[in-house]
């Protein structure tokens, strides 16, 4: 469960200071897919990497499943990132020259996970995430780009996490290969109950969700369940 | 992150650009086989120098006459010339000295020698039986000068394998028995000795050996001695032997102040530990120029890790963000610049040798590579890998994953 109460974050001081985050509070219980929205500038790229404990808020607090992580110091943060978050980015999601298995093997190489069991819940992961045996040994520079997005889910997947956090992960596909990884993240969400947040700054996007987030200017201007949630049906 | 992990990650890294890894691992290489290299060159001239002056005679003492000073302006007679020591002085150090096992008084000069229509020039050396115990000298042919041809000043020579050679011919025998003429005077020959091999300017093998007296009565024409050379009983005593001939020299020279000694007494261990000084020195200097050329290769290491840094920048935020430590990035670069030097050092060590090897091959100096440096070679070059790895490394461990994955 991820609880935010009265978070702020600002940048510089004196003068200069910038308010990136403005007493932003909400709360999202397990199995919720949910999409933060807003324009470029809106604070929710800051609102992302505080969740996803990349960054610490200036003042309020963050319960991540019951633990206060707005305080911890930078190795205690990759610690949770590690345990408890998995990340989908926009690019640059997979290690260049490095193959698909060992790319989503990654995070448990860091959490000390034996090596038989690594390539086991790799594997896993790479078919939750829809893909076949053949793309398993493909360099990552050798697959198309909805397959990037898929691998990196399925690395997001690979330490069972608290939550999944994708920060527009359809940002650099076309329309067609982007609902193919909105429908993936749907069917985790429905299928395994995946906590999942949708960082996205689209509309369309932001309908696959079962509630969206509306920033502006560093503030929460809506929060409400999506009643037209769109579902895109799944494709494998 | 695990050994095996930690392999891998720095394999793929490293094997990503082959030519860069290639070249700045070259470097590693040219400085530790040329630190092998020329250590092993020091060595072996060390050595060379150290062999050919013991061949010269074990526990040998040289004495020599001095610049005779006199007191106020008067005129100051050159060493070489000075004319101090006489056959009362050999004969008094053997009798009077404790611990000499033999004496040898020595008169040279440079004359030209002929034989039947061929001719050198060369040292001849007046020289007493005893010359051969002291200076390891051995004969391969005939006999050498004996006391009694001594005393009576007798036209024999023994000659080296070098004059035999020019004045015969390298093929000839019987060249005991000729006669040769030195200063115009017939001298027979009764021994030749057995070839030493040249050491420096001066080759022990080209030089004429007659007796003392005869070096006396027929060219110097005088009773100064140009060498007196002691041999000590042992290693042991050498200080103590050195010690009473100069007393004894002293006193019979009636000089009261050990400054104004007319004679100079060289202990054989005294030239031994000198060049041994030198050629250490010329060792480090060998070492020193290859240690500078393991620093650049340092550098070019760090400057490698740096750029790789600045390129994977992206590269390290993806995984901090997916929970990589301070750690696990650190110890990812460090073990590839250490991995480079390691390999490097390894390439090095060998190429090292063998350039050690084809030098001996040459038949310059025979050169000797020792394990102490191999290993520290070794040594350095990891330890290289780890000074000059670890600024970047630590540039890429304390990266802001956030800034990290911006990073254009």
């Amino acid at each position: 469960m991820i609880e935010i109460k009265n978070i702020t974050k600002t940048y510089g001081s004196g003068d200069t200071a910038f308010q990136a985050l403005n007493e932003v509070s909400f709360t999202i219980n397990d199995g919720e897919f949910v999409a933060i929205m807003g324009p470029s500038g809106s604070g929710k790229s800051t609102l992302m990497h505080i969740l996803g404990c990349l960054d610490t808020p200036t003042s309020g607090t963050y319960f991540l499943d019951g633990r206060d992580v707005s305080t911890l110091d930078d190795e205690t943060l990759a610690e949770i990132r590690n345990d408890k978050v998995g990340f989908v980015f926009q690019a640059f999601n997979l290690l260049p020259r490095t193959t698909v298995l060992r790319n989503v093997m990654l995070p448990l190489v860091y959490a000390g996970v034996p090596v038989e069991e690594r390539e086991k819940r790799a594997v896993v992961a790479l078919h939750s995430a829809g893909l076949t045996e053949t793309h398993f040994n493909h360099k990552s520079n050798e697959i198309s780009g909805g397959q990037v997005q898929r691998v990196a889910i399925a690395r997001a997947l690979v330490n069972n996490p608290s939550l999944i956090l994708a920060d527009e992960p359809t940002g650099n596909l076309d329309t067609k290969t982007g609902n193919i990884v909105l429908s993936t993240f749907q069917r985790l969400n429905k299928e395994q109950g995946c906590t999942i947040i949708l960082i996205t700054h689209e509309h369309d996007v932001a309908e696959y969700a079962e509630r969206i987030i509306t920033v502006r200017d560093g503030r929460i201007v809506s929060d409400v369940k999506n009643t037209a949630q769109r579902i895109q049906p799944s494709t494998i | 992150m695990k050994i095996n992990d930690i392999l891998h990650e720095t394999y793929t890294a490293l094997s990503a650009n082959k030519v860069r890894s290639g070249l700045t691992m070259l470097g590693i290489v040219i400085g530790i086989s040329s630190v092998i290299a020329m250590v092993s060159i020091g060595t072996g001239a060390s050595n060379s120098i150290s062999s050919s002056i013991q061949s010269l005679g074990s526990n040998l003492i040289q004495i020599t006459p001095g610049a005779q000073r006199t007191q106020g302006f008067g005129a100051s007679g050159g060493r070489g010339n000075a004319r101090t020591l006489t056959n009362a002085d050999a004969a008094a150090i053997a009798k009077e000295v404790a611990n000499v096992t033999a004496v040898d008084s020595q008169v040279s000069g440079r004359y030209q020698i002929t034989a039947k229509g061929t001719n050198t020039n060369t040292s001849v050396t007046g020289v007493t039986s005893a010359y051969p115990q002291i200076r390891n000298l051995e004969i391969a042919e005939g006999s050498f000068i004996s006391d009694e041809q001594n005393n009576s000043a007798a036209k024999v020579a023994v000659i080296g394998p070098t004059v035999s050679g020019d004045l015969f011919g390298t093929e000839a025998t019987g060249v005991v028995g000729q006669v040769i003429r030195i200063k115009g005077m017939e001298f027979k020959v009764i021994g030749i000795t057995v070839a030493k091999g040249g050491t420096g300017f001066q080759s022990q093998d080209d030089v004429i050996f007659i007796p003392v007296m005869s070096a006396e009565r027929y060219f110097s024409g005088s009773q100064y001695l140009s060498t007196i050379a002691v041999q000590a009983a042992s290693q042991d005593v050498m200080t103590q032997v050195q010690e009473d001939i100069t007393a004894l020299l002293l006193s019979r020279h009636k000089i009261s102040d050990p400054t104004q000694a007319d004679f100079s007494v060289l202990n054989q261990n005294d030239v031994l530990s000198a060049a041994s000084g030198i050629t250490s020195t010329l060792t480090y200097l060998l070492a020193a120029i290859g240690g500078i050329s393991l620093l650049v290769g340092g550098i070019g290491i760090m400057n490698m890790m740096l750029t790789t840094v600045t390129e994977r920048t992206r590269e390290i935020g993806l995984r901090k963000a997916i929970g990589a430590k301070k750690y696990d990035i650190s110890t990812q670069f460090l073990s590839e610049a250490v991995a480079l030097t390691i390999i490097g050092g390894i390439i090095g060590i060998i190429l090292g040798w063998g350039i050690a090897y084809l030098v001996n091959l040459s038949g310059l100096v025979k050169t000797s590579v020792s394990l102490s440096s191999v290993l520290l070679a070794f040594g350095v070059s990891a330890v290289t890998g780890i000074v000059f790895g670890y600024y970047p490394a630590r540039r890429a461990a304390n990266l802001n994953p956030i800034e990290a994955m911006r990073y254009e």
